[in-house]
């Protein structure tokens, strides 16, 4: 009956310390990053900065939280950023024939049914989500190519408001920030209270215990990625206003660094564990690290490298840490 | 083999007083075996005697804490399965070890088993017109199994170990290897010979080594009525009449809550029936593998029945998912607790999680009604709260009561509980039992099954018992006493149970 | 045997199909013929080598997402160091690129065992990895490929004393490819590290109780893999005669193969040819939809549905099989 007699390695307790306050840690290496970039560049460290940073932070937090919420079930969403582009590339081209307001409706359309396609896959067909979601990516790009075709002649524009949303600030914060509050709060709120989060977490936890339990996992699964691609879309919607020019692979390089975004923040890969607040932190890290790479002049395939050896150590210290004690 | 003087003295397999524990948990205190040259041993033991974790050390499966293993008088350590085999000892397991998706000849090659011997003792052994060219995989079990018994004999191991050989196969094979195995001993070769059926054992047999608790308790030679000698030595020598708990069983009237008939499932849940009744408590006795499984995964929704009929309340039931038996009130409590619980969430969520499962509860979790209902449960239970935070950090009496405590949460109608007191320390166990108890007080209905014999008159009204996955007997606690069921238990009570002995097996 | 012919019945069926499919494109374009298999299976190579070097990894109970990003490796690898060090210097390139690709696939290999985590999750991760060198070694496509050898996989197979008209019909990229998988796959098939890689991702513990040491037979199916994928990414730059840093659509389309091809993803199962045929197969369909002159994008949107279908077909079969 003995609960933690023994005393724990010091790996152990890193590893413990790490696991019960992963936020603190994270935002303790943020802090570090950040003094490290004003010492690099003295200077550099001021509002206007720190407001850039959480503006190019928020796309990426978005489109982290698909990927947050399918690691949560031991999941991951690679479609996400196929999703976001062509969420944007509807709504510009949409916006002048139908309106801001209906373009921004038939933009989540396509998102949403890609991410039911998923659902499907993963929940019904028991196909391994990163092959499923690999699969349903690349059949969206054909899609997205073969409307481009049709709406050549009538251009693009992107919505005001989204150019707002993205780009806009109000007394030196972001404007981002007025959907993405109110949606980390959502995701936060639901993850750890809502029916439907905790099975997330059961389902990643041991998929057999969550059955034995009555949890019919096909219908997690299939509103899990819907709801993974309806996000996506969302983050497209935002992004799109940031970059201000739609194009056929705009949010495919946040790809890449949403699945590391959620791997730093402690997510685990093989699920159950984890949670959105230190995907929040990761992407504000991997944010300052892009821009530290940048000023250290780090070629392209050097920061593809440095993603990968990052996700791979990750899930390895993770792994190795939690399995102590 | 060529051998030396000295060695021919030897026995050919000689192991003393090994132990090994897991954790706290002790499953080895003193077992001891000894074979010589020209003998086959029964080795014996009731479930959690420590048998399977004696036979995984002399197969280099695991590694002994403590004792000799000496094999042709040599000290051997036995650090793996290549180890054991290099040394002499080869195991045949309970699980075909081919790999399915190989041909007979490329296993053969995998294993670097010469093919003419491996043919001979296929054909010896009753299978004429197997195929070299033939997948594993497309064979059917008995096969397989008869298949890895030549991989050995083709081997010309010193020691053959086989465990629970002729589980699976049909009568006529059955005494084909019956005839191959006392053929080995009578040509100079030692056998182990691990089984479940006196018949068996009483056939070819010479010795019978018998462990309890992790230790080995006796060494007879195999006479008539043996039997009955073995199992007073694996029940240990206090066979006092049981102590029943007060009250004594209730008369069971009226409709019952569940009803069975004839249930079947796959290769080894032949035919099961019986009644649950409220407010009863109706204990399952079984060796391992006699259809227990099986009957609970089927009751669970986990596993589809080939036939048969289950009822509750009088409607009858059919389950395609666990969902389906929670709604008509069935909750499982598996054996293993690592199937049945998020090892890493807290024990809130764990004892929580039956409740969410339905579309209509995916909304806000109403936190302080959750809070209320998780603290009775704790409370009712005695959960030990220390670490709260990942279940897999509590003992393993506290998690089994997580799981309980999942479904005492909620309104229970019928518990199926497995073994639920599998590894845990005798506070707990004693609690379970009252918990039991409690829940038939108030209505509830239990299906228990135990590997422990001991705690069938604390915790039950009535006992199946299982044999063969057949019903062989149907008790009142007041007879059951554990004599009573460990013959019943081994087929030898019944007349069904004693016509399933005679055949030895299902074809 | 029944059993030993339907074991082969889906590959059988594979190669009727195949032939099918053909015989509808000659329909569709009477005008189809040596020319137009040649440029199939020229157009086809990356992809069959692709395939193959998953194949195996997925045999062992693994999977490989880098097979793409290794082959860029390869690719930029041969076309940088062949424009470099001049024709002289040819063969000792190839031997180079192809110990690369053994090395790449081990590293894989040898990650997998050593962290202890899924191979999917490691494989996604050196997926960027090799992506950002063969991005470090090119930034852009470029480089070059010796002439002669990327005659070596152009125009017909001439067999001496048979008339051109008969040999036509046999490509020399068809030769290579046939050449180059029963290099390695034949006697491996048959050596006990082939077993032994059966029977890992058949059944690990039986395999361990036959005395497979599994982590070495894991690093060696990943290195067989590597060097399989060296060899698609030289057929892409004998292909193009550049250096391409930027992975083509080479994984999703292998998966769909080897599911195709009658691999089980659950591993131990299948074999080369089958997945070979499924690349040829799927090749043609691509070519039909074009002869068709559907719109190319709407092309790859129908590949695209096959594979995904494909893969949910099988992960249906695999579920049906695991409840029976």
């Amino acid at each position: 009956m003995s609960v933690e007699t023994a005393r724990p390695s010091v790996l152990g307790r890193a590893g413990r310390f790490l696991r019960d306050h992963p936020t603190v840690t994270l935002i303790l290496l943020l802090l570090a990053l950040v003094a490290l970039l004003q010492v690099l560049r003295p200077g550099i460290v001021n509002e206007r900065w720190i407001g850039n940073t959480v503006k190019f932070a928020i796309p990426l937090a978005m489109l982290a939280a698909c990927q947050t919420l399918t690691m949560l079930t031991g999941g991951i969403d690679l479609s996400a950023g196929t999703v976001a582009t062509i969420s944007a590339f509807v709504v510009a081209t949409q916006a002048p024939l139908v309106g801001t307001g209906p373009a921004l409706l038939i933009a989540l359309f396509p998102a949403i049914i890609l991410g039911l396609l998923n659902g499907f896959g993963v929940g019904i067909c028991r196909v391994h989500p990163l092959i499923m979601t690999l699969g349903t990516g690349l059949i969206g790009i054909g899609c997205l190519q073969v409307y481009q075709r049709s709406v050549i002649a009538t251009g693009s524009v992107v919505p005001p408001i989204l150019e707002w949303l993205g780009t806009g600030r109000t007394g030196g914060l972001p404007n981002a920030l007025v959907l993405f509050l109110p949606f980390a709060a959502l995701i936060l709120w639901a993850q750890g209270r809502s029916g439907f989060g905790r099975l997330l977490y059961a389902l990643g936890a041991n998929e057999d215990a969550a059955r034995l339990s009555g949890v019919r996992a096909w219908q997690v699964y299939l509103a899990l990625y819907a709801l993974s691609g309806l996000i996506a879309g969302l983050a497209g919607l935002v992004y799109v206003g940031l970059i201000k020019a739609p194009s056929l692979s705009l949010a495919e390089p946040l790809l890449l660094p949403s699945v590391a975004a959620a791997v730093i923040g402690g997510t685990s890969i093989f699920g159950g564990r984890g949670g959105y607040a230190g995907t929040i932190v990761g992407a504000l890290i991997l944010t300052v690290l892009g821009t530290l790479l940048t000023l250290l002049q780090m070629p392209e395939g050097a920061r593809r490298i440095l993603f990968g050896l990052i996700i791979l150590f990750v899930t390895t210290a993770y792994l190795r840490l939690t399995d102590q004690g | 083999m060529p051998m030396t003087q000295a060695e021919a003295g030897l026995p050919a397999l000689d192991a003393q007083g090994v132990s090994k524990r897991f954790g706290a948990v002790v499953a080895l205190r003193d077992a001891a075996l000894t074979v010589r040259r020209g003998e086959v041993v029964a080795l014996m033991g009731a479930n959690g005697a420590g048998k399977s974790t004696f036979v995984k050390i002399l197969t280099g499966a695991l590694r002994r804490d403590g004792g000799d293993v000496r094999i042709r008088g040599q000290d051997t350590h036995l650090a793996s399965p290549a180890g054991a085999r290099a040394a002499g000892l080869i195991p045949v397991y309970q699980e075909p070890s081919l790999i399915r998706d190989l041909d007979v000849a490329d296993n053969l090659r995998l294993g670097r088993t010469p093919a003419d011997p491996f043919l001979h003792w296929v054909r010896e052994l009753g299978i004429p017109d197997l195929r070299l060219d033939d997948r594993a995989g497309d064979l059917p079990l008995a096969t397989l199994r008869v298949l890895d018994l030549a991989r050995a004999l083709a081997a010309e191991p010193d020691v053959l170990m086989l465990d629970e050989m002729t589980a699976a196969l049909p009568t006529d094979l059955v005494e084909r290897v019956l005839r191959v195995v006392r053929g080995q001993a009578d040509g100079g070769r030692a056998v182990i010979y691990i089984s479940h059926r006196f018949a068996e054992i009483a056939q070819i047999c010479d010795r019978a080594t018998v462990l309890r608790d992790g230790a080995t308790v006796g060494d007879l030679p195999i006479e008539p009525g043996v039997e009955d000698r073995v199992v007073e030595l694996m029940l240990g020598a206090a066979l006092t009449p049981a102590a029943a708990r007060d009250g004594g069983p209730r008369a069971m009237t009226g409709e019952p809550r569940l009803h069975v008939r004839g249930l079947s499932s796959g290769a080894r849940l032949a035919d099961v029936s019986f009644d649950l009744h409220r407010g009863e408590v109706l204990g399952v006795v079984a060796l391992e593998g006699q259809g227990q499984d099986e009957l609970f995964e089927v009751l669970a929704g986990q596993r589809r029945a080939s036939g048969g009929t289950i009822e509750i309340e009088g409607r009858p039931q059919r389950f395609r998912h666990p969902a389906d038996a929670i709604a008509a009130g069935l909750s499982f409590v598996p054996g293993d607790r690592a199937d049945a619980l998020l090892m890493v969430r807290s024990v809130r969520e764990n004892i929580a999680l039956p409740i969410l499962a339905p579309l209509r509860r995916w909304g806000a979790i109403p936190m302080r009604t959750e809070g209320a209902r998780v603290a009775s449960a704790i409370e009712r239970l005695q959960i030990d709260t220390r670490a709260q935070g990942e279940v897999r950090r509590l003992s393993g009496g506290n998690q089994q009561k997580v799981t309980i405590g999942r479904w005492v949460a909620g309104e229970v109608r019928t518990l199926l509980l497995f073994d639920p007191t599998r590894g845990i320390d005798v506070r707990t166990k004693r609690q379970i039992y009252g918990l039991v108890r409690d829940l038939a007080d108030q209505g509830a209905s239990i299906l228990y099954y135990t590997s422990e014999l001991p705690e069938i008159p604390q915790a039950c009204d009535r006992v199946v018992v299982i044999f063969n996955g057949r019903v062989v007997e149907i008790l009142d606690v007041a007879e059951a006493t554990e004599e009573r069921l460990m013959r019943a238990a081994y087929g030898l009570t019944s007349p069904e149970g004693r016509r399933a002995v005679a055949g030895a097996g299902r074809a | 045997m029944t059993r030993t012919l339907r074991r082969s019945g889906w590959v059988l069926g594979l190669a009727a199909l195949l032939a099918a499919l053909l015989l509808l494109t000659k329909l569709i374009q009477p005008g189809f013929g040596a020319s137009g298999i040649e440029s199939l299976v020229r157009a086809a190579l990356p992809f069959a080598f692709a395939t193959a070097a998953l194949a195996v990894v997925v045999i062992a109970g693994g999977i490989d997402l880098s097979v793409a990003s290794m082959m860029a490796v390869a690719s930029v690898t041969a076309a940088v160091l062949m424009e470099s060090a001049g024709e002289a210097a040819t063969v000792p390139v190839v031997l180079l690129v192809l110990l690369v690709g053994i090395a790449m696939g081990a590293i894989n290999g040898a990650l997998v065992v050593w962290t202890r985590l899924p191979d999917i999750v490691v494989t996604l991760a050196m997926l960027f990895v090799w992506e950002g060198v063969a991005l470090l070694i090119l930034q852009a496509p470029g480089g070059a490929a010796t002439p002669w050898l990327r005659q070596l996989i152009v125009g017909p197979f001439p067999i001496p004393g048979l008339p051109e008209g008969a040999t036509a019909f046999l490509p020399k990229s068809l030769v290579v490819l046939v050449f180059c998988l029963a290099l390695v796959w034949l006697p491996l098939r048959r050596s006990r590290l082939g077993l032994s890689i059966y029977a890992i991702g058949s059944d690990p513990t039986a395999a361990f109780r036959s005395g497979v040491a599994i982590g070495p037979t894991r690093i060696a199916a990943y290195g067989i893999a590597g060097l399989l994928a060296a060899l698609g990414g030289l057929s892409l730059t004998l292909s193009t005669g550049i250096g391409e840093p930027i992975p083509g659509p080479y994984l999703l389309a292998a998966v769909a193969a080897v599911v195709l091809g009658g691999v089980a993803l659950t591993g131990g199962r299948g074999g080369l040819l089958g997945p070979i045929l499924a690349v040829l197969i799927l090749r043609v369909v691509r070519l039909i939809l074009t002869l068709l002159s559907v719109d190319p994008n709407v092309t790859t949107i129908i590949e695209g549905t096959i594979m995904a279908v494909v893969v949910m077909l099988g992960g249906l079969l695999a579920m049906r099989e695991r409840r029976a």
